[in-house]
């Protein structure tokens, strides 16, 4: 078993990978995979699109959990023929880059003696890799500072449960609205997903653009959320819903609209992924049984806060209320005095304002990708749909599980086929209970 | 000009290659589904890639023939109809719509994973399995032919012909189909699937026929794309396909048995089209590089998409050739 080494590799079965060891500081090692595995996803998703335009790299990153990032460790590069490309030395962050001449095959190989003290290189200390053309091509080392073989399952599956809390909590975020606006209108939307990238861009954009910390840029970014979900409404389907369209039809649009929005976000913001700024320390704390980076404690910490206040103010204010009544029976509630459209536009801003909370805290764990939403979307419908589709308090209840279950397969699928797990998850709840565990008979048709 | 002629020979033979077969058999599926039984199938391009991989698997990986393949292919997607089916197709259209949508993602990643790899060739997928195939060409597939001011490889040529034949068959088919008594009480499942029970006829197994005979359709897509391009990869599968595919259905007209071929022949000539004119605009400079990019007109074909749907949609749901009382769109 290996610990966590370098990385920036292809996300494969990194199973061991991802126990953490008792002494040391182990680093968001899950997010990273996690990260690995969406940037990985995209660099193939793009297939015409980026790939052609770059000249191919080498890249990798030194690092351990204990040791930190290993600056000033010569990489050297060379054909398959033994001719040295390149050299370089890994600076601060522990990462190197080489430009190669074309595609082809290379060895990539690093100076074993130059580690740090306890750092030692399991296996081979070069590896030979094939570069397709226009590829940014990432290789990886094993390395061992030492602190392997003494995670045990339980504290593994404790991370995990851990991990897949904030997930879950992150996923409900991001499904009330899209649950509400099912309750309320009958719209299964489609572009949801898009509400919550847009929302991490716009807060990415407030932060690393114009330069503000991330705090205030999620909240200038929640009111974003809510605007442009308030002009989803206004603009699109209450016109619509006032042409009589009917929801197949609806939901074909929302689907259109979804293409529109996540390709167009790929023209503007390019393929690529990047991080928010100025988030401090990504070294996770010992908590005794798990650990974790402040940056998830954090993330935690405002879900269930939001959670929280999203469920007083759907039990105790009026328009809460006024809410739970319209997605029970829209004709009562319309024929008992409440505005129904009113109360649509007001789902729709909050749907708005917490799915753009729920991208910025992806975009914190996962950075900031161009169909980060769309990955989203399918778990958030399996959350919803297993919580039952239409109810605030499902949404809830059922994302937590499949965040929970999404992570937690982990411990007996490799990482790469987490997200299988959750989309099977929900295929299984359609036989068992489709209406979902909080949602009611007769909904399903 | 001349750049302008050119864009519209490459938007031609784009409209009437592989590609268009491709989601033209993608559309007469999912017509089967949609058009007639008003299904809500998201999950097509699940189908073809079953139908494309049983091939690629089939003669690359286990070195069996081709046509042995193509029945391979063709039980995969017929197994995945049965299992998509069992569970999903007594539920409302939305729930179906959701676990379809699911199961191609699903297993579009799991081809694509690493612990996939050793049979579907992960991210790099798999070649070299239309040999057989390609060889049976009455021409010499090595050279080219200049056909309406493009050059055309003889194997996409024999592709493209032989892909043509089949959706013209199966255009026949469905057409038959349809006009039968089993093809009525699809339509009428479609239109009330209350009233259908009620006549004593199971809409479950209809239902279910209904999905695998699309689906099977689907397949037989997949193979032509993967046949046609020489490699099956499981990116090439995104699920955004799908959706191409209703845009092509719902422009030619749903619930006709041409309305996919004649969306599918428009549709992509008029997004290779918008592909091509943009690149040669940007080349010249008419449209600066900083508004927009040569790498970014590859998305602008699902920009197109997006806005076509919606608008499609919203204004002539019916779309070119169809029936608008046919159209019932808020069918289960």
């Amino acid at each position: 078993m290996r610990h966590p080494s370098a990385t920036t590799g292809r996300p494969g079965p990194h199973r061991s990978a991802i126990r953490p060891g008792p002494g040391g500081v182990v680093r968001g090692v899950l997010l990273r995979l996690l990260l690995l595995l969406v940037a990985a996803t995209g660099l193939a998703l793009l297939v015409p699109g980026i790939a052609s335009a770059e000249g191919e790299t080498i890249v990798g990153t030194l690092q351990t959990s204990r040791s930190g990032p290993i600056e000033g460790i010569e990489v050297t590069v060379a054909t398959a023929d033994g001719d040295e490309v390149d050299s370089v030395e890994t600076d601060e962050e522990g990462k190197f880059a080489v430009e190669v001449p074309g595609a082809g095959q290379y060895t990539v190989s690093i100076d074993a003696d130059s580690l740090p003290e306890g750092v030692v290189i399991t296996g081979e200390d070069s590896r030979t890799v094939t570069v397709d053309a226009g590829r940014r091509q990432p290789v990886q080392f094993g390395l061992n500072d030492g602190s392997q073989g003494s995670g045990s399952g339980n504290i593994q599956a404790i991370q995990l449960l851990v991990d897949g809390l904030r997930f879950g909590l992150l996923i409900a975020i991001s499904a009330v609205g899209l649950s509400l606006i099912f309750g309320t209108t009958g719209l299964t939307n489609f572009a949801h997903g898009e509400l919550v990238t847009i929302g991490a861009l716009f807060a990415w954009w407030v932060n690393t653009g114009l330069g503000v910390p991330l705090l205030p840029a999620a909240i200038i970014a929640m009111i974003g959320g809510a605007a442009f979900g308030a002009l989803n409404e206004l603009g699109l389907w209450r016109p619509l819903r006032r042409r009589g369209t009917g929801l197949v039809a609806a939901l074909v649009v929302s689907i259109g609209l979804s293409l529109l929005l996540r390709y167009l976000i790929q023209i503007l913001y390019g393929g690529g992924s990047n991080p928010y700024q100025g988030l401090g320390t990504s070294r996770a704390v010992d908590y005794g049984l798990f650990r974790l980076t402040n940056q998830s404690l954090v993330s935690i910490v405002i879900s269930v806060v939001v959670l929280v206040l999203v469920a007083v103010m759907l039990q105790r204010t009026k328009i809460g209320k006024a809410m739970r009544a319209v997605a029970d029976n829209r004709d009562l509630a319309a024929s008992s005095g409440i505005n129904v459209n009113r109360v649509i536009l007001v789902v729709w801003m909050m749907g708005g304002a917490l799915a753009a909370l729920g991208g910025v805290l992806l975009g914190l764990s996962d950075q900031v990708r161009w169909d980060m939403g769309f990955q989203l979307l399918l778990l958030m419908f399996a959350g919803v749909t297993l919580g039952g589709l239409g109810t605030a308090y499902g949404a809830l209840v059922g994302s937590v599980i499949v965040g929970v279950f999404v992570q937690m397969s982990t411990l007996v699928i490799p990482n790469d086929v987490k997200y299988v797990g959750g989309l099977l998850l929900l295929i299984v709840i359609l036989v068992i209970r489709p209406q979902g565990i909080l949602g009611s008979r007769a909904r399903i048709g | 000009m001349g750049d302008l002629l050119n864009a519209f020979a490459v938007a031609g033979k784009s409209a009437l290659g592989f590609q268009a077969v491709f989601f033209a058999l993608l559309a007469i599926g999912l017509n089967v589904h949609f058009g007639y039984t008003g299904l809500l199938n998201f999950g097509q391009i699940a189908f073809a890639m079953l139908g494309g991989f049983g091939i690629a698997i089939s003669v690359s990986q286990w070195g069996l023939n081709f046509w042995v393949g193509v029945l391979v292919g063709i039980v995969a997607t017929v197994v995945l109809a049965l299992l998509l089916g069992l569970p999903t197709l007594r539920l409302r259209a939305d729930y179906l719509a959701i676990a379809t949508i699911a199961t191609a993602e699903g297993l579009r990643l799991l081809f694509r994973s690493v612990s996939a790899s050793e049979v579907t060739g992960g991210t790099r997928g798999l070649s070299a399995f239309n040999g057989d195939f390609v060889s049976l060409a009455p021409w010499d597939t090595g050279q080219r032919y200049s056909v309406l001011g493009t050059r055309w490889s003889g194997g996409e040529l024999w592709v493209a012909l032989v892909g043509w034949l089949l959706v013209a068959l199966l255009c026949l088919l469905v057409w038959l189909l349809m006009r039968s008594p089993w093809g009525r009480v699809l339509k009428a499942i479609r239109e009330d699937e209350d009233a259908v029970r009620a006549l004593g006829k199971n809409v479950y197994l209809y239902k279910m026929q209904s999905l695998v005979l699309g689906g099977v359709i689907g397949g037989l897509g997949g193979m032509v794309y993967v046949i046609g391009t020489g490699a099956a990869n499981p990116d090439q599968f995104q699920n955004a396909n799908t959706f191409l595919a209703y845009a092509v259905l719902i422009l030619g007209g749903a619930a006709r048995v041409l309305g996919p071929v004649v969306g599918a022949i428009i549709l992509l000539f008029v997004i290779q089209f918008a592909d091509t004119g943009l690149r040669a605009l940007i080349n010249n400079g008419v449209i600066p590089e900083g508004l927009l990019s040569a790498t970014d007109v590859a998305q602008i074909r699902f920009v197109l998409v997006g806005l076509g749907l919606m608008l499609l949609l919203v204004f002539r749901p019916q779309g070119i050739f169809g029936d608008r009382r046919e159209v019932m769109l808020d069918a289960r």
